[in-house]
């Protein structure tokens, strides 16, 4: 038998480790729990408010009203990237030079920093120099997303299709590659129709593929501020206004660090908790 | 229930079909996976493909299965040329080397659906989907997710969505037992054997396998480099190889084999300055090209007592026990064999050790002698009839 020897050392092992996370997340989110239970009145002078400003949080209208925007958003993006990432994914060419083109015109949109996405579509859905919105008017609709609501969140959500589509046909293709040839001889032979083939076979085997897919579009979308704060600036009125634009004009615009600080954690568990269930629903239904 | 024949296939999988009728102008020729095969195989017959990997059985299968079309040559199923059918219209079925169910369905759902997809009557599907998995042993699980099955219950999941159609032409197996546990291959392999004596469906089986292949097979073809060097029951392969590679490839160990000389009478061989005779059948030394004598390891026998003068000398370089018998490795002249021989406690044996040198003896009756790589006799036509 092995005596099991006790040694300190482990702890030094994992030093470098533990004084990383605390500088890349624990303490900064201590410093967020710190806020959000204080009242910052100057430099010097602070007020502890225990649960104050979580309570004002969750009864302010205007936070709502960001947050019901954001679940519709976010809701869209899910209900058309998905279905759109998966069709060109199974059009996708399978063999040959195309394979290449096809990936590379797709990673496109994916490898252009997110403002420079917001500036392109600013200007592109522009009335007088934009192709895209200078072509909506000459077709004769009245089209101008800095002034209209409807235009201005279908800007942002058509935006948003552009940008991150491509991510799920690529996660999609990679897992159509992935299913062995065999799979789509035993259908031939069994007279399978096309459609059979891509719910018993395509379909099932894209699982997990599409629980990805899910959950980072989801969670980037929930968290989405760059592009609409380029296009629309949140505007007009706060029709593009999502949650992290709301949470910055809380703690950069109007400097009130403590209801920020507590609407920043419950936005962080409010992300947490739906990839917690997420996960754990997909999963149970995987097991059957 | 079809017969089916191949006329002179040959496929490469870098040209289009047609394409080896035509003269090819300035380019290389392609790449051929198989040549020229012809082949006839008899409805409600148990065959094995044979042959290493990349010898072209799996191309040939997908063939046979409609999966490939060929490059050149016909597919005919009971006298219909199918060539350009594919493999729903042909009937097939095919079981694949891993596993292949339906992920979603449960087992009686994946039985279901070849006869979904062809539009039975769901009485009707009912009916044959329980008679299958009564045979298969499935009944049990029927109700069960295809996932949670085992991998040889799925292979004979598999095998089962062929049997459910009564009309099958032919159900393919694609070395089946690869992902199959050792000790559960052999369970699977008799119920193979067994379901193909109740439905007498033509079973073709690719293998690189000569024990899968030859105890499950009525017929064996054994292929190389694309080409069909002998067919035949395992017992002709074993006793008169066509083809120095059989020989080779069959038996364990496989064949010996010598080049030798042939003395114009054809009535003795010389190999390494020993003169071995032939059997009588053999007739006039074949005029021309490289000869090779072959026999088996289990054919040659030791000669003891006062004839030990006359054997041929070998000296012992190896000895391997295999428990029932042992493997003598040694040398006769320049070349190399090796004599499976019993255990000293067996009658008619003796001990050999590593030094030795024992006198042997090739019986005539057990020698091939082979032309190029071919057998030149005894005729094994001769010898089937």
């Amino acid at each position: 038998m092995i005596e099991k020897t006790r040694s300190n050392k482990a702890w030094l092992l994992i030093l470098p480790m533990t004084l990383l996370v605390a500088f890349s997340a624990i303490v900064p989110l201590m410093t967020v729990v710190n806020y959000s239970v204080q009242d910052i009145l100057g430099p010097n002078t602070k007020v502890y408010v225990g649960f104050e400003w979580f309570r004002k949080v969750l009864r302010d209208p205007e936070l709502h009203a960001a947050f019901l925007r954001q679940l519709v958003f976010s809701l869209s993006v899910l209900a058309i990237e998905l279905p759109l990432g998966l069709g060109v994914s199974l059009i996708m060419p399978r063999r040959g030079w195309a394979v290449s083109a096809t990936l590379v015109v797709l990673a496109l949109p994916l490898l252009i920093p997110w403002n420079v996405v917001g500036t392109i579509w600013q200007i592109f859905g522009r009335t007088d120099i934009g192709m895209g919105g200078a072509a909506l008017v000459e077709l004769g609709l009245h089209y101008n997303y800095t002034a209209d609501r409807v235009d201005a969140w279908l800007t942002v959500l058509v935006m948003d299709v552009w940008h991150w589509t491509p991510l799920v046909a690529l996660l999609c293709y990679s897992g159509l590659r992935a299913i062995p040839p065999a799979y789509y001889q035993a259908a031939a032979i069994d007279g399978a129709s096309g459609w059979s083939v891509f719910r018993y076979i395509q379909l099932p085997k894209l699982k997990n593929v599409l629980v990805i897919a899910i959950l980072l579009r989801f969670m980037d979308s929930f968290m989405i501020y760059t592009e609409p704060f380029v296009v629309t600036g949140g505007g007009p009125g706060n029709s593009t206004t999502f949650l992290s634009q709301f949470l910055t004009r809380l703690a950069v615009g109007q400097f009130d660090l403590g209801p920020a600080a507590a609407f920043s954690l419950i936005y962080f568990l409010f992300i947490l908790f739906f990839c917690y269930v997420f996960y754990t629903v997909m999963n149970r239904v995987g097991q059957g | 229930m079809a017969e089916i024949v191949l006329q002179s296939i040959s496929h490469s999988y870098d040209a289009v079909r047609g394409a080896l009728d035509r003269p090819a102008r300035g380019r290389a020729s392609p790449t051929l996976a198989l040549r020229d095969v012809e082949l006839r195989w008899r409805d409600g017959g148990a065959y094995a493909l044979l042959g290493p990997s990349g010898c072209g059985k799996t191309t040939l299968l997908g063939i046979i299965s409609g999966l490939l079309q060929p490059t050149r040559g016909q597919v005919l199923y009971d006298g219909k040329d199918v060539t350009l059918r594919s493999s729903r219209e042909r009937n097939i079925a095919q079981v694949f080397q891993f596993p292949v169910v339906y992920d979603t369905m449960t087992v009686r759902q994946n039985l279901a659906f070849p006869l979904r997809n062809r539009g039975l009557a769901a009485a009707e599907i009912d009916r044959r989907v329980d008679r299958i998995a009564d045979t298969l042993e499935l009944t049990a699980v029927l109700a069960y997710r295809a996932t949670r099955l085992t991998a040889d219950q799925k292979q004979i999941l598999a095998l089962g969505r062929g049997l459910v159609r009564e009309d099958v032409a032919a159900i393919l197996f694609d070395e089946p037992l690869t992902v199959i546990d050792p000790h559960r291959k052999w369970l699977l392999r008799r119920k193979l054997k067994e379901i193909h004596k109740q439905f007498r469906h033509t079973f073709i089986y690719v293998t690189h396998d000569q024990t899968e292949a030859l105890t499950f097979a009525d017929e064996v073809v054994v292929m190389q480099h694309g080409q069909v060097l002998q067919r035949g029951t395992p017992e002709q392969l074993f006793r008169r190889p066509a083809h120095t590679y059989v020989g080779y490839f069959i038996g364990s160990p496989g064949m010996n084999l010598f080049p030798c000389e042939v003395e114009p009478a054809g009535a003795q061989a010389r190999v390494g300055g020993h003169d071995i005779a032939l059997p009588p059948t053999t007739g006039a030394a074949p005029p021309s090209g490289s000869l090779e004598l072959g026999i088996r390891p289990e054919h040659i026998a030791l000669v003891t007592g006062p004839e030990a003068e006359r054997g041929l000398p070998v000296a012992v370089t190896a000895v391997e026990d295999h428990g029932r018998f042992r493997i003598v490795t040694g040398r006769l002249a320049d070349h190399r064999l090796k004599i499976r021989v019993g255990h000293a406690s067996t009658e008619g044996s003796l001990p050999v050790a590593v030094g030795d040198t024992i006198r042997v003896r090739f019986p005539a009756e057990h020698i091939c002698l082979y032309r190029d790589s071919r057998i030149v006799s005894p005729d094994p036509g001769a010898e089937a009839a």
